[in-house]
């Protein structure tokens, strides 16, 4: 069975590489790259899988689900600016690909030894963009870069 | 990784097909058989998948996505009637399930061409025709 919770952040973010001209940066990521930085309302679902616990009727708590969220990914993230503020978007592009690879990150120990394990990240940039994650074991190919 | 990107067209149709007569056409189709159609704003998911591109962060070039879907789908089916209009339809009937093959064979059509290499590949397209009336394709 699969459970999902949703949680929201809004977060700042310039979409650019150091080692790559303005007009290579804007070719790569359009306005995204303008260097002052914009925002966006995150929004996040967090799916897990596993079975009811017989005794609870539950796959996982979602009271904890929801603070294990707030404290590795909303308290961290909401109304910063990620470049800046939150490691490792110091060092990687913090594309919506990126932030979904973090999250997961950040999320995974969490379920390492329960009976739900996550599932997927999904996280929606804007209403009309969104990734899937579901960890680097389903990831299909090589990295390309 | 998947990236799911959101477009939007409007669009008129007519379900109607020369196979059938009168009557099996408003059997069949009901409403929507109405001789001078009807539109629609129509939601198109597009969802591609591949591995994150360990410089740049993305998995899909979102210009190269957009330049695409505009070229083969909205620049031809925005503000259209579909039986009028759109050439596969002069020989298909305009229901969802045939819209979303013409966007797929479309799409497929310039794919590679604008994505060189093995990835991103076209992984899922969704059409939504109405809140109510939602139609899928694994491609």
């Amino acid at each position: 069975m699969l459970i999902s919770r949703r949680a929201e952040f809004s977060a700042s973010h310039v979409c650019a590489q150091k080692t790559l001209s303005a007009e290579q940066n804007a070719e790569l990521y359009g306005p995204a790259a303008n260097p002052s930085g914009h925002g966006h309302n995150y929004v996040l679902e967090v799916t897990l899988e596993g079975e009811p616990d017989p005794a609870t009727g539950m796959v996982f708590d979602l009271k904890k689900l929801k603070e294990v969220i707030q404290q590795n990914v909303i308290d961290p993230m909401d109304h910063r600016f990620l470049n800046y503020e939150v490691p490792p978007f110091d060092r990687i592009v913090p594309t919506a690909e990126n932030l979904a690879v973090e999250i997961w990150r950040r999320l995974e120990p969490h379920f390492a030894e329960k009976h739900a394990r996550l599932n997927n990240i999904r996280l929606y940039e804007t209403e009309d963009l969104y990734v899937d994650y579901a960890g680097p074991a389903a990831e299909g190919g090589q990295p390309c870069g | 990784m998947r990236v799911t990107r959101r477009y939007r067209f409007v669009a008129s149709h007519r379900l109607h097909s020369a196979a059938f007569s009168e009557d099996q056409n408003r059997e069949l189709y009901g409403k929507c058989s109405n001789p001078y159609g009807h539109g629609h704003d129509y939601v198109l998911d597009v969802t591609a998948v591949g591995p994150v591109n360990t410089s740049s962060g993305q998995a899909v070039h979102l210009a190269t996505l957009d330049r695409l879907v505009s070229e083969q789908v909205l620049k031809d089916f925005d503000h259209r009637y579909f039986n009028a209009d759109i050439g596969e339809f002069q020989t298909l009937v305009p229901t969802s399930e045939n819209i979303i093959r013409v966007i797929e064979d479309r799409l497929n059509a310039r794919w590679r061409e604008a994505f060189p290499g093995q990835w991103p590949r076209l992984e899922r397209i969704r059409l939504r025709e109405t809140k109510r009336n939602v139609f899928e394709l694994k491609s």
